[in-house]
């Protein structure tokens, strides 16, 4: 009984961090209408950025955040305006396969840098919190708790703010929002700075808890992408949900299947969801 | 030097299939398939696993035939009703999965070790050296019929339907095509077409493992069918052997920079095949040989 508490526990741990990065994605998808793979790369590059940002200018983790969020915020807008922006009326694939590409030369621009090997935060060790039978590690409640002020930091801008009034209408109707006078292209730029921008500190969460290389984001790419189509592809509620989702499936799963098989889970949940319920939890049509 | 070239020629023509097999799917039939590595993974181990329970080479070919085409139509089952984006993360999970399942099914697959001694048709009684001629002769006479097949297929009623599925399937389905059956049997040739190629690729090397199968060779095809021509069997042929020359070419560049360490060094290399990929996609997207329309034929003129 323990054990499917501590795994239920865990599954919601896993599932918040993953939210961060699968809302960044969702936003993208919402605003711009392509799935955008170059997030892996946003995720390592924000990761990276904070590494430095804490071990080599020893700033603590909450900056640390901030200094991911803002780098890969720019580096999302410049890498969108240089390489991907002029193919948008060629079609969403196409769009897609060059933000694939991208992904690459960000990616090996990091490693260009940093080399291939493991490198970890400079964190205080401390001992897990016990409570009976269960364990929680107190870093991991400590991104648990960050991640939700980022999430409500995010509702709260797209609720209330002008900007995120603006890019819910983009998202609903680009063409009444046009008519509206809301310039697409700065709403563009905004969404992609916000979503490369969470999607950073979403690597920075992830990486927290184990060690970070060239290849942390691409590792998370498949649950991100499990989390927004079973939440809903382009939902940003949904993609909260899917994670949370995904992540107590994932743990639940790992009592009985080899932990390796981890991302496999994702994969599984994505073809179920696709088969029953192509529309995710709440998105609107999939067809 | 020679048996490096013939090397290079032989993995160009392994390359090519994959190209023709990204081509029908992509090309033609306008649906994206980021998992091509997996494909191509399934191939190489079905030949493998045949032929090493006893099979002839021949028959392992057939099986990646079969079991590339049955793993296609499985993963695009419950996607191709769907919008193409689904299918872009769907395949690109599949190619991740099937790097998990070899790597963790050591009764299957030898895990991380990868199976070795692979048959190779014919190399006792060759000699190494006749060997890779021989092969390199077999795997450009696969490429050339399957290509020439191809062509026969896009020239016909199918490939036109195919391709009117690409332009516009609501149109397509208007028209009386079964858009769904269409898109299912397209995937399962390409995804046979990309399985016949690791087959081709695990006899070649006569060793497999997770590691040959990373997700970067779906980057190189994906380059090489964009550079040739979208939507022309001869371009995604002649694309991929332009990667390959381009993928060696880089090789030796990078070791005239010096004071690089060999991270960066491949670092490099696989930053330059991205920029290439997303120059050619803004530059010239049609490719060198671009697709060839066939004019519409006139009108009778009632007048």
């Amino acid at each position: 009984m323990s054990q499917l508490l501590q795994a239920l526990i865990n599954g919601v741990m896993t599932g918040t961090l993953i939210a961060v990065p699968a809302i960044g994605f969702s936003a993208i998808f919402a605003v711009l209408r392509y799935p955008n793979f170059a997030i892996a790369a946003y995720a390592t590059i924000g990761a990276f950025a904070a590494w430095w940002a804490n071990v080599a200018m020893g700033l603590p983790i909450p900056a640390a955040l901030l200094v991911a969020f803002a780098v890969t915020g720019f580096v999302g807008v410049v890498a969108e305006e240089t390489s991907l922006k002029r193919l948008r009326g060629n079609g969403a694939l196409i769009v897609a396969i060059a933000s694939i590409a991208l992904n690459l030369v960000l990616e090996n621009i990091v490693r260009f840098i940093f080399g291939n090997e493991m490198r970890g935060y400079d964190l205080p060790i401390a001992r897990d919190m016990r409570f009976g039978d269960l364990r929680i590690g107190p870093q991991q409640l400590q991104s648990l708790l960050l991640a939700v002020a980022i999430m409500a930091a995010m509702f709260l801008f797209l609720r209330y703010t002008r900007f995120g009034k603006a890019m819910r209408a983009v998202a609903d109707n680009p063409d009444l929002a046009r008519l509206k006078g809301i310039d697409p292209a700065k709403i563009a730029i905004v969404t992609l700075f916000l979503g490369a921008g969470l999607t950073g500190v979403g690597g920075v969460l992830i990486g927290l808890d184990t060690s970070i290389d060239p290849l942390t984001g691409y590792r998370v790419l498949l649950s991100v992408f499990a989390a927004a189509v079973l939440g809903g592809l382009g939902s940003i509620p949904g993609a909260v949900a899917g994670a949370l989702m995904l992540g107590i499936a994932e743990e639940l799963a790992l009592l009985v299947v080899p932990a390796t098989y981890r991302t496999g889970v994702g994969f599984v949940a994505i073809l179920l969801m696709l088969t029953f319920r192509p529309r995710g939890l709440l998105g609107e049509r999939a067809a | 030097m020679l048996s490096y070239l013939i090397f290079t020629l032989t993995l160009c023509a392994i390359y090519g299939l994959l190209a023709l097999s990204l081509n029908l799917i992509w090309g033609s039939a306008g649906l994206v398939n980021l998992g091509l590595a997996g494909f191509f993974a399934v191939g190489a181990y079905a030949s493998a696993l045949a032929t090493g329970a006893g099979a002839p080479v021949l028959i392992g070919w057939g099986a990646a035939l079969v079991v590339g085409a049955a793993v296609g139509l499985v993963v695009t089952f419950a996607t191709l009703r769907l919008r193409d984006d689904y299918l872009a993360i769907v395949t690109l999970g599949f190619a991740e999965v099937i790097r998990l399942v070899a790597l963790n099914e050591r009764w299957l697959t030898n895990g991380s070790d990868g199976i070795s001694g692979i048959k190779a048709p014919l190399k006792a009684e060759l000699g190494t050296q006749n060997f890779a001629w021989f092969y390199l002769g077999l795997a450009t006479l696969v490429l050339v019929i399957v290509w020439a097949l191809l062509r026969r297929l896009d020239a016909s009623p199918y490939g036109r339907a195919l391709k009117a599925i690409r332009e516009d399937q609501q149109l397509a389905a208007f028209a009386g095509k079964p858009v769904l059956r269409f898109k299912l049997q397209a995937f399962a040739l390409s995804a046979a077409i990309a399985a016949l190629a690791g087959a081709l690729y695990a006899h070649f090397q006569s060793y497999v493992s997770p590691d040959h199968f990373q997700p970067l060779i779906t980057i190189y095809i994906f380059l090489a069918v964009t550079a040739g021509g979208v939507g022309r069997p001869s371009g995604a042929v002649l694309g991929a052997y332009l990667v390959v020359i381009f993928l060696e070419a880089t090789r030796f560049i990078t070791e005239w920079v010096p004071g690089l360490q060999p991270v960066q060094l491949a670092a490099t290399r696989e930053m330059l095949i991205g920029i290439a990929l997303i120059l050619v996609l803004h530059l010239k997207p049609q490719g060198i040989l671009p697709e060839r329309i066939p004019k519409a034929p006139v009108p009778p003129t009632t007048a």
